[in-house]
C-alpha cells in the first residue's frame, strides 16, 4: 500500500476551510453591511439637530422625538398625538397574530393528524392561496367591505382589516404548523394517552409544548404582517382617528415638499421598536426545538 | 392484575391484515410473550390491547368487562413503546412522574415512587437530563420506569430490552421477571429474541403474518412445534427440515440419499396427510454423529466451533445439507463421510403442503 501524502491532504483541508469562511463572509456579512449602515444612519439622524448633505448628522437633540409628547403641525396640516395610532397598530398586529395562531394551529393539527378525503388536494390549494398578494384583492375586498357595511366605519373597519390580514396569513401559518405537528411521532402522543391523558390533555401537556416554536414563528410573522400593513388600511379607513402608524409615517413624507428628515427618522425608529421587542420575546421560543427521546429521531 | 382476553380479534389496514382472527387469553399475573418475525403484527396487538387501535373485528375483555370501546386512559395499562416514545421536552424525572401527575397523586408520593423506580432501573443519576442527552439503552430504561411507576394492571412491553448491552440485558431480564412475579402484573411482552422468550415467559405465542401459529409453554413450543413455521423459528441453530416422500406400502420415508423407517404405530397419524410429500424434522442437537449403525451417511462440509459445542454442516446429497451439534473436540476432518443416527423418539414429521405437524 502506498503511503498517503498527508501534508498535501492537510493543505487541501486548510484551503477548503478558508474557502468556506470566504463564502460565509460573501453571503452573510457583505449584504448585511449596507443594512447596518442604514440603521446606524437612522439612529444617528433621529438624535441629531441638523443633517448636512442629506446624510451626515450634526449635533445632538431630542427635538425630533417631540411627536411622542405633543401634536405636530407642519405646513397646513396638523398631526394629532401618535399614541392612539400606536394603539391602533398594536391592536391590528396583535389581533392578527392571535387569530392566525389559533386558526393555523388547529388547521395544522388537522392537516397533519387527521385522515379526511381530499386532504392533499386541500394542502395544494392552501399553498396556491398564499400566492395572491393583498393588492390584487383590493377591489374585491373593497366591494366586500362595502356590502358588509364595514367601509369607513372606524374601529369596525380596522377590525375588518385585521380579519382580512389574518385570512391572508393563515394559509402559510397552517402550512408551517403542519410541519411542526408532523415532526411529533404518533408514539409520543399515544404514550400520553396510555399514561392517562385524554385526547385534549395529551394535546395540551405533550403536543403543545413541542410545537410552541412553531406557534412563535407563525405569531411573529403574523404580527409583522399586521404591524407593517399599509395598503389595506390606507384604502379602507377614512377616519384619521383610526389610522395605524404606517399611515402616519406615510403622511410625514407624502404631505409636503418639505420633509423633516430628523422627525421622519425618529418616527421610523419608533415604528421599529415593537417589532424588535416582539422578536426578542419570541426568539427564545423559536430556538427551543426539541430532539431525541424517540428511536430513529435524534 | 386482570385477565386479558382477545376474542377473534382482527386489525386490517386497508388491504393489509396486520392481525388476523387472533384469540388469546392471558391469565391474571401471567407473563406471555409474543414472538414472531418483523411485521407479523406484534406491535399492532399491543396497541389494540392498550386501546390505541380499535380492532376491525372481535372484542377485547379485561376480566369479564368488554373494554373494546374504552379509551386508553381508563384501562390502566403501562406500555413501553418500541420507539421508547419519551417526552422530549421533559426531564427524565418529569417523564417518569408524568403518569402519576396525571393521576394527581400527592407530590411527596410521586417523588418517592419516581426515585424508587429510577433506582431499580439504575437511572437515578440521570434524573435531571432531557431524553435527547441519553443513550439508547438509558432511554429504554426511562421508558420502562415510566411504564412501571404507575403500577398498571396490564404491562405491555414492546421489545423493552433490545438496546441494552449483554450484561445489562441479563440483569434487566431477571429484575423484570422478579418484579412481575412480585407485583403479579399481567404482562404481555414482545420480542424477536427467542432466548429472551424462552427464559422469561410462562407461555409463548408464536405469530406469523398476523396469525397465531402456536400458543404454549416454552417447553411445549420447543418440543412439540405445531407446524413447520414454529419448528424453524424456535431454536438455534434451527431444526433441520428434510423434504422426503412417503412410501405407504413399506411405511418408510424416502429422503435424499437415505430411507427412514417409521414404526407401524404412526400409520394412522400419517393418514391425515394431504399428499405423500412429507418433511422430516430433527433438531441439530438430537443428531448423533459417527455412530456404528447409522440411519444415513453424510459428508462433512464445515465445522464451526461455538465454545462448548461445535456446529457441523453436513451434505446429504448435492442439494440438501443439514446441521448437527457435537461436543467440542470431536474429530471431523472436512470432506470425510460419516454416519448419522436420527433417533426415532426425537423426530417430527410435517405435512409438506400444509406445514402441519403430523407426528
Ligand atoms: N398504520 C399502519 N398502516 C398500514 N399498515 C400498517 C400500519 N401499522 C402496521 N402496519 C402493517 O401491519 C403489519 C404488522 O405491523 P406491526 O408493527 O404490528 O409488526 P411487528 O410485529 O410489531 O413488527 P416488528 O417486529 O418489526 O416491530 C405490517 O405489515 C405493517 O406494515
Ligand atoms: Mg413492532
Amino acid at each position: 500500500m502506498a503511503r498517503r501524502d498527508y501534508s498535501r491532504i492537510r493543505r487541501r483541508v486548510w484551503l477548503e476551510r478558508a474557502l468556506k469562511v470566504l463564502v460565509v463572509i460573501a453571503v452573510a456579512v457583505v449584504p448585511a453591511v449596507p443594512i447596518w449602515l442604514m440603521y446606524a444612519g437612522l439612529v444617528a439622524q433621529a438624535f441629531s439637530s441638523r443633517v448636512t448633505l442629506g446624510i451626515v448628522p450634526v449635533g445632538f437633540t431630542l427635538r425630533n422625538w417631540r411627536f411622542l409628547w405633543s401634536e405636530i403641525s407642519m405646513g397646513l396640516k396638523r398631526y394629532p398625538s401618535i399614541w392612539p395610532m400606536f394603539a391602533n397598530s398594536l391592536y391590528l398586529a396583535l389581533g392578527t397574530a392571535l387569530i392566525v395562531s389559533l386558526v393555523a394551529g388547529m388547521a395544522g393539527y388537522a392537516l397533519s393528524r387527521m385522515e379526511f378525503p381530499g386532504r392533499s388536494k386541500m394542502m395544494q390549494f392552501i399553498l396556491a392561496l398564499h400566492a395572491f398578494p393583498s393588492v390584487v384583492l383590493l377591489i374585491a375586498l373593497f366591494i366586500l367591505l362595502n356590502k358588509l357595511g364595514l367601509y369607513g366605519k372606524g374601529f369596525l373597519t380596522l377590525t375588518g382589516v385585521m380579519v382580512i390580514e389574518a385570512a391572508l396569513q393563515i394559509p402559510m401559518g397552517a402550512w408551517i404548523m403542519k410541519g411542526f405537528f408532523d415532526s411529533i411521532p404518533w408514539d409520543v402522543e399515544w404514550a400520553a394517552l396510555v399514561d392517562g391523558c385524554s385526547r385534549f390533555t395529551a394535546w395540551r401537556k405533550v403536543i403543545l409544548p413541542l410545537v410552541l416554536p412553531g406557534f412563535a414563528a407563525v405569531a411573529l410573522f403574523a404580527f409583522l404582517a399586521g404591524w407593517a400593513e399599509f395598503i389595506l388600511v390606507f384604502t379602507f379607513i377614512t377616519d384619521q382617528q383610526w389610522y395605524p402608524i404606517s399611515v402616519y409615517i406615510y403622511n410625514l413624507i407624502g404631505e409636503f415638499k418639505y420633509v423633516d428628515w430628523g422627525l421622519l427618522a425618529a418616527a421610523s425608529l419608533f415604528y421599529a421598536i415593537p417589532t424588535i421587542v416582539f422578536f426578542a420575546l419570541s426568539q427564545k421560543l423559536l430556538l427551543r426545538i426539541y430532539v431525541g427521546g424517540v428511536k430513529g429521531v435524534r | 392484575m386482570v385477565r386479558v382476553k382477545l376474542d377473534r380479534v382482527s386489525k386490517y389496514f386497508g388491504r393489509v391484515r396486520a392481525v388476523d382472527n387472533v384469540s388469546l387469553e392471558v391469565m391474571d399475573g401471567e407473563f406471555v410473550t409474543l414472538l414472531g418475525p418483523s411485521g407479523c403484527g406484534k406491535t399492532t396487538m399491543l396497541l389494540m390491547i392498550a386501546g390505541i387501535y380499535k380492532p376491525t373485528k372481535g372484542r377485547i375483555y379485561f376480566d369479564d368487562e368488554d373494554v373494546t370501546d374504552i379509551p386508553p386512559k381508563d384501562r390502566n395499562v403501562g406500555m413501553v413503546f418500541q420507539s421508547y416514545a419519551l417526552y422530549p421536552h421533559m426531564t427524565v424525572y418529569e417523564n417518569i412522574a408524568f403518569p402519576l401527575r396525571i393521576k394527581k397523586l400527592p407530590k411527596s408520593e410521586i417523588d418517592r415512587k419516581v426515585r424508587e423506580a429510577a433506582k431499580l432501573l439504575k437511572i437515578d443519576h440521570l434524573l435531571d437530563r432531557k431524553p435527547g442527552q441519553l443513550s439508547g439503552g438509558q432511554q429504554q430504561r426511562v421508558a420502562l420506569a415510566r411504564a412501571l411507576v404507575k403500577e398498571p394492571d396490564v404491562l405491555l412491553l414492546d421489545e423493552p430490552l433490545s438496546n441494552l448491552d449483554a450484561l445489562l440485558r441479563v440483569y434487566m431480564r431477571a429484575e423484570l421477571k422478579r418484579l412481575q412475579k412480585e407485583l403479579k402484573i399481567t404482562t404481555i411482552y414482545v420480542t424477536h429474541d427467542q432466548v429472551e422468550a424462552m427464559s422469561m415467559s410462562d407461555r409463548i405465542v408464536v405469530m406469523n403474518e398476523g396469525k397465531v401459529q402456536q400458543i404454549g409453554t416454552p417447553d411445549e413450543v420447543y418440543r412439540n412445534p405445531s407446524n413447520i413455521f414454529v419448528a424453524s423459528f424456535i431454536g438455534t441453530p434451527p431444526m433441520n427440515l428434510i423434504r422426503c416422500t412417503y412410501d405407504e406400502s413399506r411405511n418408510v420415508l424416502k429422503c435424499p440419499n437415505f430411507e427412514y423407517e417409521l414404526p407401524s404405530a404412526w400409520r394412522e397419524a400419517l393418514s391425515s396427510r394431504t399428499s405423500d410429500e412429507l418433511v422430516l424434522g430433527v433438531r441439530p442437537e438430537d443428531i448423533e454423529i459417527g455412530v456404528e449403525s447409522p440411519n444415513a451417511k453424510a459428508r462433512v462440509l464445515v465445522v464451526e466451533p461455538l465454545g462448548k459445542d461445535v456446529v457441523v454442516t453436513l451434505a446429504l446429497d448435492e442439494e440438501t445439507s443439514i446441521k448437527a451439534v457435537a461436543r467440542a473436540g470431536t474429530q471431523l476432518p472436512t470432506g470425510e463421510v460419516t454416519g448419522l443416527r436420527i433417533p426415532l423418539e426425537k423426530v417430527h414429521v410435517f405435512d409438506g403442503k400444509s406445514g402441519r405437524a403430523l407426528i
